[in-house]
């Protein structure tokens, strides 16, 4: 309301705006601004992660340190500019007391820069997964409490080795989260004696793939396949076509349940696909099964269990409440008290344990899963192994990961 | 345009025979208020057009950071200027020009990553330069672009320059998403920060928001400048009726290909204030997307006259911002569309068109309001 | 004569000489590469044909640049999976998906473009507009979900050539289809009385209306047919690959390159520009796949700069 008056007196005269966007708030409500890409292509994903923060929202029944907590809701279209300008709005214009956002990977780098400009306000990260957000130049005041791209891999590329898939072929979209992941996956891979023989890294949004197919060697034992959605199905329709026969294996978000539940019936040759996550639809603990209740009691039109934005902005907004409880709601100071609560913030999510690192970034469990098929024909990632405490050095000594860097098309290399 | 123009701009061309010199050729019926004198030269004409209410417009723009809150100093006002001033790049092509160039917005952002490769940014690819080197380099590099991009689109009909920018900003978007080497593909140059001058934070708000006002009312001053000058007529003259203007000896090409460059100086001052404003330049900020907004804010304001870039920008930051608070922001594109949709259907001449219409009507009565609706139905 | 003679033969050799060392290497290190990203780019310049042809025959008669050609791609390939899906009939979604566009077309030609008749940057505005509105009333319906088609099994598998070994027989179909439909469009245009018009209307249109022929309704046809080929391509082509918000952007803009390459409003130039433009793409994906895109935009602007009509482009 306040903003669409804003929006009137600019345009008939400036003088109102200063007290119209001065005005003082209350502070017996804590403002926290949600960020999400609510427009375009990936808009419904988008809409999933507002499910997540508003459940747990919910669940803290409206309040946290004995506020009563406001959400104010911003939108980007998944480009950086958009990211930050939705965010300066909701820190300067809305004065939030607290920022949760943006979703992907090179938001958040944007963000977690234009965090340094407003070191009193907290900024928690949604579900962006980008390495440099919190390797390269971190900020005093950006947390990010869920794992990212290339710890969602760990462990993944022993698990291969150990069906045997000792020389692979790489698929993935060349850009930074595809990079992460590839990198989670070969740190160990080829540590163990693995050789990723060759790496295709194809434009974003390629559904062609069929020359690509046609340089795949015939001496390999499976494929790895880091592409975004359905891409994979797809890639996977026209590599039967082509005559492949090959198993594949895949990144956190090939074989996710959009592409088991995805439009059209050519699904079958997915089934024992190995991949790996920070989360896993049929995770047998107290806690996921209540956090998947909770969701679908909530919102009779979301999916049928929680998807990745929605798990991970639940623990970022949840990490966020938690941390004005022990503060109990006390924003003073600049923050400073908040900011060191929720560095030693340690608590149950729905997938493991929460905790942060010195740079501020998620130590979780990475959970390794394969495609199944249920008594009712629904397919389903059956999760094989959990690895518990994945740091951002994705198991390396810190030295170790220094001298191999971040993910790129060219690091790591074991052909 | 009066015939007394016309005369004046064929004089300065060299190399007519004098016979041609009262050929008339068909010129915008609209004529302009302020009429200059036959002889005077083009910057006093424009400074003779000058009137009160600029002057207004321009003292209330000078206090409004001093009224209005960081916010809406930074993000609304610095924005809509940046924005207007590549706008009115477009809007001199297509309105003068008759060429609408959807490249634009890539020529801003050739201008962005220029800044961010020879100035700093925390990208390794940087070369640290001295930021007025590196600004210099970035307007020289992306106005040498501007001038590429009019030369491949202009040697054919004016419908095809809409078609071929198109293609040739995408190709710049793809180049930008895929190159690791030099425009460091998806996720660009981060930390590109404006430069501090004379202890004053270009960065900050309110120094910000001056920066863009003085680029804009220059620009803005140039173009009305350009228009009354004998280039600019024979542009119009160019849009107008291309064969009868190469009959007159004028190179078309040419003229069209310097537009581009001019337009395109403009746009790359547009695109150096945008890297700033954002502090990161990324290929998103070239899309197809951000290529189309540059349009939409043109044409919302209307392309005949400069300020048109000016309004439409205003509006569109505005809409832009606070649309989410009025409405589903998942439709925000349906919003602009439908807007847009309305505008090229209903007010060819955007909201300037609506102005004038409005405007008529007030000051002729309801007779011939009337009658007005009727010839435009 | 024999100067130009002479130009023709360095180009010639400007050209071919590198594209003929480059063939003889790539053919000696893997014939089976090679070969096979020479089937899919003459497959995907079939598809890329089917596309274009509608956008160039639109333009060509009516000077009518319709960007949103690309919304009606799209449009017609959901409304086709829609109807495939209701009906478990492949073929029934083509048909869905050409007759859905081709009435889009026809609405837009009969209730707008007829009303700006020579205003060519409005008309192309207009256009803009209407694929903004277009995709996001799409991104509403269908969502950001990928799509895929279920047709026979029998055009479906794969078959067994020379070298390449298996290939998906679905796009040798997708081939043979694209060169049919050039066919029956040639003899549309050059055998049948609508056909002669809409030549003739390409060559001269104030001549055709003052012989007498009812202008619009040759016009409305044309648009009906140029956008029904995009629904038709957007079944076709979303069989082959799989539909998803953002195709409309890219089958636009390959129309758009294919036909600045190819030269506007002409049919056999559309042809030579999709087989240009899938080649180079194929083989930039199978050779240097980072650069793929970016290397038809290199092709079009070299052709831009030495023959700013396009190949087969001649002046309006």
């Amino acid at each position: 309301m306040r903003s669409r008056s804003c929006l009137l007196s600019t345009l008939m005269g400036t003088a109102i705006v200063a007290l119209c966007a001065g005005v003082a708030h209350a502070q017996e409500t804590i403002k926290i601004g949600v960020l999400a890409t609510l427009e375009g292509p990936f808009a419904a994903g988008g809409q999933d992660s507002m499910r997540g923060a508003d459940l747990a929202l919910k669940l803290h029944n409206g309040m946290a340190g004995g506020k009563k907590i406001e959400f104010i809701k911003g939108s980007s279209d998944a480009s950086p500019d958009k990211a930050v300008a939705a965010t300066r709005k909701l820190v300067e214009q809305d004065k939030v007391d607290i920022m949760i956002g943006p979703l992907s990977g090179d938001e958040g780098i944007a963000v977690k820069n234009y965090s340094k400009t407003q070191p009193n306000i907290t900024f928690v990260n949604g579900s962006s997964g980008a390495q440099a957000t919190t390797l390269v130049d971190p900020s005093p005041n950006f947390f990010r409490f869920h794992t990212e791209g290339a710890q969602w891999m760990v462990g993944l590329g022993e698990h291969a080795l150990s069906k045997g898939y000792k020389k692979v072929f790489l698929v993935a979209e060349d850009y930074g989260f595809p990079y992460s992941q590839v990198q989670g996956f070969m740190a160990s891979y080829c540590k163990n004696g693995g050789h990723v023989v060759k790496k295709a890294w194809v434009p974003l949004g390629t559904k062609d793939y069929s020359s690509v197919i046609s340089t795949i060697p015939g001496d390999i034992d499976a494929l790895v396949v880091v592409l975004g959605g359905a891409d994979a199905v797809n890639f996977l329709t026209q590599y039967e076509q082509a005559g492949g026969d090959k198993p594949m294996i895949g990144g956190t978000i090939t074989v996710d349940q959009t592409v088991l539940h995805f439009k059209g019936k050519r699904r079958e040759s997915l089934l024992g696909t190995p991949s790996a996550g920070p989360m896993a639809d049929q995770l047998d603990t107290p806690e996921w099964k209540k956090f998947v209740a909770d969701y679908k009691a909530a919102f009779k039109d979301g999916f049928p269990s929680p998807s990745l934005f929605a798990y991970l902005y639940y623990v970022s907004t949840q990490a966020t409440l938690l941390g004005l409880d022990a503060v109990k709601g006390d924003l003073s100071g600049g923050q400073k008290t908040y900011r060191d609560a929720l560095q030693k913030l340690v608590f149950a999510g729905p997938a493991g344990e929460v905790k942060i690192d010195e740079n501020r970034n998620g130590i979780g469990d990475t959970y390794i899963t394969e495609v199944a098929k249920d008594s009712t024909g629904d397919y389903y990632n059956k999760v094989v192994k959990v690895v518990h405490n994945v740091t951002e050095t994705l198991g390396l000594s810190k030295e170790e990961f220094q001298k191999m860097g971040l993910g790129s098309r060219d690091v790591p290399n074991c052909p | 345009m009066s015939a007394a123009q016309w005369r004046r701009a064929m004089n300065s061309g060299a190399g007519r025979s004098s016979t041609l010199r009262t050929v008339a050729i068909p010129t915008e019926p609209a004529a302009r208020a302020a009429e200059p004198p036959r002889l005077l030269p083009p910057v006093v004409a424009a400074l003779r057009g000058i009137r009160p209410h600029h002057l207004i417009v321009l003292a209330a723009l000078i206090i409004y950071p001093l009224v209005a809150s960081p916010f809406f100093t930074f993000q609304i006002g610095g924005q809509a200027l940046a924005l207007g001033l590549i706008a009115l790049s477009l809007s001199f092509l297509g309105g003068q020009g008759g060429m609408v160039s959807l490249a634009q917005q890539s020529v801003a952002g050739v201008a962005g990553y220029m800044v961010a490769i020879f100035g700093t940014s925390i990208d390794p690819i940087s070369l640290h330069w001295p930021w007025w080197l590196a600004v210099v380099a970035a307007l020289l590099i992306a106005t040498l672009f501007a001038t590429f991009v009019g030369w491949l689109s202009v040697r054919t009909e004016g419908i095809y320059t809409i078609m071929i920018t198109l293609a040739i900003g995408v190709a710049f978007y793809y180049l930008t998403l895929q190159n690791y080497s030099l425009f460091a593909g998806h996720r660009g140059f981060n930390q590109v920060h404006a430069p501090t001058v004379f202890d004053t934070n270009l960065r900050d708000a309110v120094p910000f928001y001056y920066l863009a006002l003085a680029c804009a009312v220059a620009g803005y001053g140039f173009i009305q400048y350009l228009i009354r000058a004998p280039f600019g007529i024979a542009l119009q003259g160019v849009r107008d009726n291309p064969r009868r203007m190469r009959a007159l000896g004028y190179n078309v090409t040419g003229h069209r290909v310097a537009a581009y460059s001019v337009a395109g100086l403009l746009a790359a001052v547009g695109g150096v204030l945008m890297v700033w404003y954002n502090n990161q330049i990324s290929p998103e900020s070239t899309g197809l997307g951000a290529m189309i907004d540059i349009l939409v804010i043109a044409v919302l304001g209307g392309l005949s006259r400069p300020i048109g870039a000016f309004l439409g920008a205003i509006v569109f930051v505005l809409l832009q911002n606070f649309a989410i608070d009025l409405i589903a922001r998942e439709r925000f594109n349906l919003v602009i569309g439908g807007v847009f949709l309305a505008i090229v259907l209903f007010s060819p001449d955007g909201l300037l068109g609506l102005w004038t219409r409005f405007s008529s009507r007030l000051s002729t009565g309801g007779a011939q309001g009337k009658l007005r609706r009727g010839g435009a139905a | 004569m024999s100067a130009r003679h002479l130009r023709t033969w360095i180009w010639s050799i400007v050209i071919g000489a590198p594209l003929a060392a480059f063939s003889i290497w790539a053919i000696a290190d893997n014939p089976r590469q090679f070969f096979s990203t020479f089937l899919n780019g003459v497959t995907l310049a079939a598809l890329y044909f089917l596309v274009a042809s509608g956008f160039t025959l639109v333009f060509g008669l009516m000077r009518n640049v319709n960007l949103a050609h690309g919304s009606l791609y799209l449009l017609g390939a959901y409304v086709g999976w829609e109807v495939g899906d209701a009906t478990d009939s492949w073929l029934l979604a083509v048909a869905a998906g050409f007759l859905t566009a081709a009435l889009v077309g026809l609405f837009l030609q009969v209730a707008i473009f007829r009303f700006m008749q020579g205003q060519d940057l409005r008309q192309t505005m207009v256009t803009i507009g209407i694929s903004i509105v277009l995709a996001d009333l799409m991104l509403w319906q269908w969502g950001g979900l990928i799509y895929q088609f279920d047709p026979p099994r029998i055009i479906f598998g794969s078959i067994p050539l020379p070298i390449v070994k298996g290939y998906p027989t679905y796009r040798i179909v997708l081939l043979a289809g694209a060169i049919v439909i050039g066919v029956l469009l040639w003899w549309f245009l050059n055998k049948t009385r609508v056909g002669m018009m809409i030549r003739a209307g390409v060559d001269d249109r104030a001549m055709l209306a003052a012989s007498g022929v009812n202008v619009q309704r040759v016009f409305a046809i044309t648009f009906a047919i140029g956008a029904g080929m995009a629904g038709f391509a957007g079944v076709v082509g979303g069989t082959a690959l799989s539909i998803s918000p953002g195709e409309d952007i890219r089958y636009l803009l390959a129309s758009l390159v294919v036909v600045i390459v190819g030269g506007m409003g002409s049919i056999t130039g559309a042809a030579v520009g999709a087989l240009l433009i899938g080649l180079a793409e194929q083989f930039g994906l199978a050779y240097e796949p980072t650069y793929g895109i970016v290397f038809t935009f290199v092709v079009m602007t070299l052709v831009l700069a030495f023959r700013p009509r396009g190949i087969l482009g001649r002046p309006a």
